[in-house]
């Protein structure tokens, strides 16, 4: 029973809650880094590393942390460790480090991160943050690896730098530039929809702006007005 | 001189814009790029905070942090930007109600918008100067005032479209901010040889 709990939360990171292709969340780390496989994989495992050592920690100090003041102790918790990972990598990792650049240091503005903070870890015990850290961590590997794929096998017709003999001749270059990442993403989301469709769809009640940590802060003006004009734009459609 | 600093703004607005080059703030992009005046507000708000937090920390790395405490840059900027946020928001509310009123709502938005903290660490980066640093951040959020109001007139435009159902709501968004950043990406290199 416990176990099957634990599984659940598990696979709802990668699976059913997937940070990137359910919640939109993380969007420009995913669009960012999705120019290569390598990079991908880097990055899903740098801010996984951030997100379990920032589930854990929040939580186990959820009881200590006072309500009001819990974003900016939640910030400080998950730049430090990013900054660790920043360290870790420029000493052992230069060149991911090099090839990652300002992203890596952006993974604390990384919505995902966050979000489970606010949503997951300071609601849940110790353990039950960290699976799910683990499972958001590995869903958003997941979808960084499915875009990097086809972007990079499409747009510079090779594999985690590997060149693919057959597709020397049909690159699509711009895939793999800034404009392609906007459109393979939102390919996949579109392809993720319709897989979900039939199992009564995806449960997404609006935009990015439900899962942003901040939104309690702006009283969710800006963000009920955005609600509502997607909900205009849904009944209209 | 002069030719340097307006390279620098114009590569921010147009070569190397910060939402539809270098994917930083897509959140609000998505999000508040609805409606025209919206977009306008939010637009207006990042380059006010933008100019403001790199007033503040071009300051703090180069003569606090630097040359010791460099790898404090992380958690040091998204402090100050996120105090700082919360500090402009105050000053406003205080001062100049009609402008609090107006731009208010975005500004808690943008503590965590990554092309704030993007901008002021690209900036050390760079290793621009003080005026450098300064220009370099108006140019970003001109650019992104820029992206946001002509996405938001786009958006307006596909509302009205037949899209497929798997396609509602977020993919044609997506789609759309890619045939944008495809009109962008025709800008590469016009710049440099504009003032040539």
């Amino acid at each position: 029973m416990t176990i099957n709990k634990k599984l659940m939360i598990l696979l709802r990171g990668i699976i059913m809650d997937n940070p990137v292709l359910i919640l939109i969340l993380g969007t420009c780390p995913t669009l960012a880094t999705s120019t290569s496989v390598i990079s991908a994989f880097s990055m899903g495992l740098a801010a996984t590393a951030v997100l379990i050592g920032s589930n854990v920690v929040i939580s186990a100090l959820r009881k200590i942390i006072p309500e009001v003041v819990r974003i900016p102790c939640y910030i400080v918790i998950i730049a430090t460790f990013v900054t660790l990972v920043q360290m870790l990598l420029q000493a052992f990792l230069p060149s991911i480090y090099d090839m990652l650049g300002v992203y890596l240091a952006l993974i604390v503005v990384n919505c995902i991160i966050l979000g489970r903070a606010e949503m997951f870890a300071r609601k849940n015990n110790v353990l039950d943050s960290a699976i799910d850290g683990i499972g958001m961590g590995i869903g958003f590997l997941v979808a960084l690896l499915i875009i990097a794929t086809i972007r990079e096998v499409l747009g510079a017709g090779s594999f985690a730098g590997i060149e693919i003999a057959f597709m020397k001749d049909f690159k699509i270059p711009v895939l793999a530039q800034a404009p392609g990442g906007f459109l393979v993403y939102g390919i996949v989301v579109a392809i993720m929809n319709k897989l979900t469709e039939k199992r009564g769809g995806v449960k997404r009640k609006s935009f990015s702006c439900e899962g942003c940590p901040t939104a309690h802060l702006c009283n969710k003006s800006s963000c009920d007005e955005a609600n509502e004009a997607v909900k205009e734009g849904a009944e209209n459609a | 001189m002069l030719k340097e600093l307006i390279l620098i703004l114009m590569a921010g607005v147009l070569v190397n814009n910060y939402v539809l080059q270098q994917f930083l703030g897509i959140c609000p992009f998505l999000g508040v790029s609805k409606k025209v005046n919206q977009a306008t507000g939010m637009g207006v708000a990042v380059i006010f905070v933008m100019l403001c937090a790199t007033a503040v920390t071009w300051p703090i790395y180069h003569y606090i942090l630097s040359p010791n405490f460099t790898y404090l840059q992380t958690i040091v900027f998204i402090l100050v930007i996120a105090a700082l946020v919360q500090f402009v928001e105050i000053v406003l509310k205080k001062f100049i109600p009609a402008l609090h009123k107006s731009l208010g709502v975005y500004l808690p938005l943008i503590t965590t918008n990554c092309a704030v903290l993007g901008v002021t660490i690209n900036n050390i980066t760079a290793e621009y100067s003080f005026l450098q640093s300064m220009i370099s951040s108006l140019g970003v959020g001109l650019g992104f005032l820029l992206a946001m109001v002509l996405f938001a007139g786009v958006r307006s435009r596909m509302e009205g479209g037949d899209t497929p159902k798997a396609f509602k709501g977020i993919p044609i968004t997506l789609i759309a901010a890619s045939i944008v950043a495809l009109a962008f990406f025709g800008f590469a290199g016009v710049v440099e040889n504009l003032l040539t």
